[in-house]
């Protein structure tokens, strides 16, 4: 293998930097281990944060037809510190009827289960911090729990925007987390485990040395890969999906009564989702960090994993600024009446595909299945019959 | 190690448990009930058993929690007044936990060391699901069903 020193490099330096500890105690060592898992993790995923924040900005701007902020530093690119300072020195405000430790909980818990998340990712070979057998099911069970958060950032602000952004968030959370967890189902079953690392290594093979085997190759993955990313917009609560918080309407949603620094925690929190929602569907769905080619694996595998996730963080940034904010009664009623159906037919395409031996006749077939599901929800959900032209008054 | 991380879990699983009982605001009881829940999911962890503890933190914190402080939410006419401890409930779970402790003594089971298993697998739990319990778990999936049936029959809005 080409490339193996600047491949395990990581892998590499934390060895070198473990074997100062040879002669210690063992939990010692394991602690420090860790550490060192847990500190680059949260920093690099902190740097891509920052990068993030103002890369959004500039892009929006660019989509928008404006400049954006250049005047932090080259090309704006130190906003995110003055972004920082300013969250910092800003005063932090509690309201005087709000419930005082649950306000001041709910950050920290919003933010918790996003970083435990992001541990059970496979970044490249040899790179996965937190490796157990049910790491998919770790990642859904913490990502629950941000729920329970939200609910506590608007019943402890005692403030009645922040109710209706918190049961709004709930409400489309609770209802697209189903078809996040079945989009999901058809790639567990045709790997057969829950392991991170056992999904991406069933993605590595290549068909005459340049189609890669990733699930997205097939009818069923695509299809799947398609309803995880919507439900993945939804359960970060981003556009066109960000009813709890539209502004427009119920000031910023659970958010209303926070300032300073716990407002920017709710923002870390949210792109941290961002970010652990866009590496599970890398690693489900797009081969995790094998590379597009088999020529092309001489460059490391971490290379690959955060190109395709930058990738896929770009594509949010497209759509929010493409796409207006949906009604709320249209995004719950797109989750029970397409989403759940699409995401049942994937199941049966990936166990066609797979019963076909996964060859070109299975590939066929479970093509059919998924197009003609599709055809027969969006024949039946077809609303145009059911309103008039539209006249307007004063518009004329 | 394993005992430190024991006690610790212990005493975060006791005082979450204790706080849900005895708490005035059913939002904080709620809350705690919370923490109670995840300590033991951290059990099951320490005892090897990560797909339950998962499927405790998934199904406890993710549902029952959210569905909990959502009814909590809906039926809340008016403000919380504070009520008085009340000493029979006190009594009453005093006395069950002080049978269920003489009942454990009891058992025979206490006195054989258990044998050494071998740590399961969420592998090992699907096959014997889809193999020895599959007429259970299809059963279940009825049930479920009904019940997801049920609750759309209940709201649905009735034809004038």
């Amino acid at each position: 293998m080409p490339g193996e020193f600047l491949d395990q490099i990581f892998v590499g330096a934390k060895r070198y930097i473990l074997s100062f500890f040879v002669g210690a105690p063992e939990w010692l060592v394991r602690l420090v281990s860790s550490l060192i898992t847990i500190l680059v993790l949260i920093h690099v995923f902190l740097g891509l944060f920052a990068l993030m924040s103002v890369l959004e900005r500039k892009i929006l701007a660019r989509i928008q037809n404006r400049l954006g902020p250049n005047r932090v530093g080259p090309f704006g690119l130190l906003q995110p510190v003055a972004d920082g300072i300013k969250m910092l020195i800003k005063e932090d405000i509690v309201p005087a009827r709000a419930d005082k430790v649950v306000h001041f909980l709910a950050p920290i818990m919003v933010a918790a289960p996003t970083i435990l998340a992001l541990g059970v990712i496979p970044y490249g070979r040899n790179m996965t911090p937190f490796a157990i057998d049910g790491g998919i099911l770790f990642f859904f069970a913490v990502g629950s729990a941000t729920e329970l958060a939200v609910f506590m950032a608007g019943w402890g602000s005692n403030n009645k925007f922040s109710m209706l952004g918190a049961m709004r968030a709930i409400a489309q959370m609770v209802s697209y987390e189903l078809p996040l967890i079945l989009s999901v189902l058809p790639v567990v079953m045709i790997v057969g485990s829950l392991s991170p690392d056992a999904i991406v290594a069933a993605q590595s093979g290549y068909s005459l040395g340049v189609i890669p085997h990733w699930f997205v190759v097939t009818p069923w993955g695509a299809a799947g890969f398609l309803l995880f990313f919507v439900s993945g917009l939804v359960e970060s609560n981003r556009t066109p999906f960000d009813v709890p918080e539209g502004e427009s309407e119920i000031v910023a949603g659970h958010m209303t009564e926070y300032s300073g620094f716990k407002y920017a925690t709710f923002f870390l929190a949210e792109y941290f989702g961002m970010f652990a929602i866009s590496g599970l569907a890398v690693t489900l769905f797009l081969g995790g960090w094998n590379a597009p080619f088999a020529p092309l694996r001489f460059i490391p595998s971490y290379v690959w994993f955060f190109a395709k996730l930058s990738t896929l963080l770009f594509v949010f940034i497209w759509i929010r600024g493409t796409l207006p904010r949906m009604r709320v009664d249209h995004v719950m009623n797109f989750a029970w009446k397409f989403m759940l159906p699409m995401a049942f037919a994937c199941v049966l395409a990936a166990a066609v595909w797979h019963y076909q031996a996964r060859r070109l006749a299975g590939w066929l077939w479970s093509l059919v299945i998924v197009v003609a599901v599709y055809f027969v929800l969006s024949r039946l959900l077809d609303a145009r019959k059911k309103f008039a032209p539209r006249t307007y008054r004063f518009a004329e | 190690m394993n005992t430190a991380a024991f006690l610790f879990i212990a005493i975060l699983t006791l005082a979450g448990a204790l706080a849900a009982a005895v708490l005035p605001r059913l939002i904080h009881a709620a809350l705690c009930l919370v923490g109670a829940f995840l300590g033991l999911a951290g059990f099951y962890f320490l005892l090897g058993a990560e797909f339950v503890g998962l499927v405790q933190v998934f199904v406890y914190v993710g549902a029952v929690a959210v569905l909990i402080v959502f009814t909590i939410l809906l039926t809340r006419r008016e403000r919380e007044k504070d009520h008085a401890s009340d000493w029979g409930g006190a009594v009453v779970a005093l006395a069950v936990f002080v049978g269920l402790l003489w009942a454990i003594f009891q058992t025979p089971a206490l006195a054989v060391a258990a044998p050494g298993i071998e740590p399961l697998t969420v592998r090992a739990i699907g096959e014997v699901l889809m193999t020895d319990y599959v007429w259970p778990l299809q059963c279940v999936g009825v049930v479920l069903t009904a019940a997801l049936i049920g609750a759309l029959v209940l709201v649905m809005e009735e034809k004038r």
